[in-house]
């Protein structure tokens, strides 16, 4: 079966991250095609008119774009293994509902929070760990928000984990003493090569904030 | 379509487009609801019990289990109601159609929104390029189809009721010539098309009421300049 699978991504971006972990969790091959954000190549502008974004997966020559429907994608196509959904409705739509929360609030709020000074920054900091204390109040007793395995809402929010480090340095945010749940959550995810694989190291982004940082002239 | 044990149930207002998109669902589906009328400036135990995340409606409830956001609610009632399906078959049209409508809540809504109700001018005109730009993308992905949905209507279509219905009237209150035949010749082909077809039709709340309420809110904000 000589599918060809193309994803277009970004070394940091948590959407691609994404749908890195759907490609793994379902054991496909791909190829990675790494993008200069500053300089997009004419495949991604073809792929991807309306954004100009990436992630993009090109499944048989053909564009599919935007983080989380690229991964209910992959659980479609793929549907013989590994589920990322749950199969009751109900479950999914509460699946769709979380990963869409997590999409509305937490990758801005931590770019707001990094970024910020003052009263500002105060008030993107309270708004995060509301944020991922109800996300805490979701997983319960769960290991992952999935169940037993990884599902929907643990992939759209476990590329966060990339920038642990660096919102410690810049906050500090101190999430492990505020979201203690949310952390082992992270860690135990994190123990799973999907994700481990998938996700940049936090040194690494730590290292690119402070060059913002000094770029944007915040100390 | 009387199910022995089904409670459905729809918290909305009146004049709201993701509210009608739900109606529209259903009424696509055949299922019966019950319908409950919120008021937003006092907002009911039952919202804030089923929505405590954005305290928003529509809220759908199904045997008690209540599910937020119109386009979650549209897939949930495709997936449990499975004739007259609102979404394809195969996974890349499926990926397609939530791209769609995905696009039209992300850089359609609010911008049509604020190219009339915006006080500053240069805020207002920068709204009626986005919109403009936005409407463009999706008269390109219409090209000679009946609905965004091909022959019937579907996803996208639904999730674009915004533009068929309430795009108009704020037009009309703002004094705007953005979504016209001569801009768009197939998109407004397409919205005659669609506030026409009868499940949609009866979907749609009373024009006249709905436009007297954003007229007013027009005025308050022009007033307090």
């Amino acid at each position: 079966m000589a599918e060809e699978v193309v994803l277009l991504d970004f070394w940091r971006s948590p959407f691609g991250m994404r749908v890195r972990i759907a490609l793994a969790e379902k054991g496909i091959k791909y190829e990675y095609k790494e993008e200069d954000l500053r300089n997009k190549s004419p495949l991604l502008l073809q792929m991807n008119p309306v954004h100009k974004k990436i992630p993009v997966l090109i499944h048989k020559g053909k564009p599919i774009c935007e983080s989380l429907i690229v991964v209910q994608y992959i659980e479609e196509v793929w549907n013989d293994r590994n589920p990322l959904l749950p199969s009751d409705p109900y479950k999914r739509a509460q699946a769709r509902f979380w990963a869409d929360y997590v999409d509305k609030k937490i990758y801005d709020l931590g770019s707001k929070f990094r970024t910020s000074r003052g009263e500002e920054k105060k008030a993107a900091k309270k708004e995060l760990i509301e944020a991922l204390k109800l996300l805490e109040e979701q997983l319960g007793d769960k290991t992952y928000f999935g169940g037993n395995n990884l599902g929907f809402v643990d992939i759209a929010l476990v590329p966060f984990y990339a920038w642990f480090k660096a919102n410690d340095a810049f906050g500090p945010l101190n999430i492990e003493r505020k979201c203690p749940k949310f952390v082992a959550w992270a860690k135990r995810c994190m123990q799973k090569e999907s994700v481990s694989k998938s996700l940049p190291d936090q040194n690494k982004v730590y290292e690119f904030i402070v060059e913002r940082r000094k770029k944007l002239g915040i100390e | 379509m009387a199910a022995s044990q089904e409670e459905v149930t729809l918290l909305g207002v009146t004049g709201s487009a993701f509210v009608c998109r739900v109606q529209i669902a259903l009424k696509l589906k055949g299922v019966e609801y019950k319908y409950v009328e919120e008021n937003l400036g006092n907002k009911s135990d039952l919202l804030l019990k089923y929505n405590p995340v954005y305290k928003k409606v529509p809220v759908f409830v199904h045997n008690e289990k209540p599910i937020p956001e119109s386009l979650v609610i549209v897939e949930y009632i495709d997936e449990t109601w499975k004739h007259n399906p609102i979404l394809p078959s195969d996974p890349y049209q499926r990926a397609l159609a939530r791209f769609w409508s995905k696009f039209i809540d992300d850089r359609v809504v609010g911008a049509a929104w604020k190219a009339v109700y915006t006080v500053d001018e240069e805020e207002r005109e920068k709204n009626v390029e986005e919109s403009f730009e936005a409407l463009q993308f999706l008269e390109n992905e219409l090209k000679d189809k009946k609905f965004f949905g091909g022959e019937e209507f579907g996803l996208v279509d639904i999730a674009a009721v915004y533009i068929a219905f309430w795009i108009p009237i704020f037009q009309e209150i703002g004094g705007l010539e953005l979504f016209t035949s001569e801009n768009f010749p197939k998109l407004y082909k397409w919205s005659q098309e669609f506030v026409n077809h009868p499940v949609v039709k009866e979907s749609l709340p009373p024009r006249d009421p709905v436009f007297a309420f954003l007229k007013r809110r027009y005025e308050s904000l022009s007033a307090s300049k």
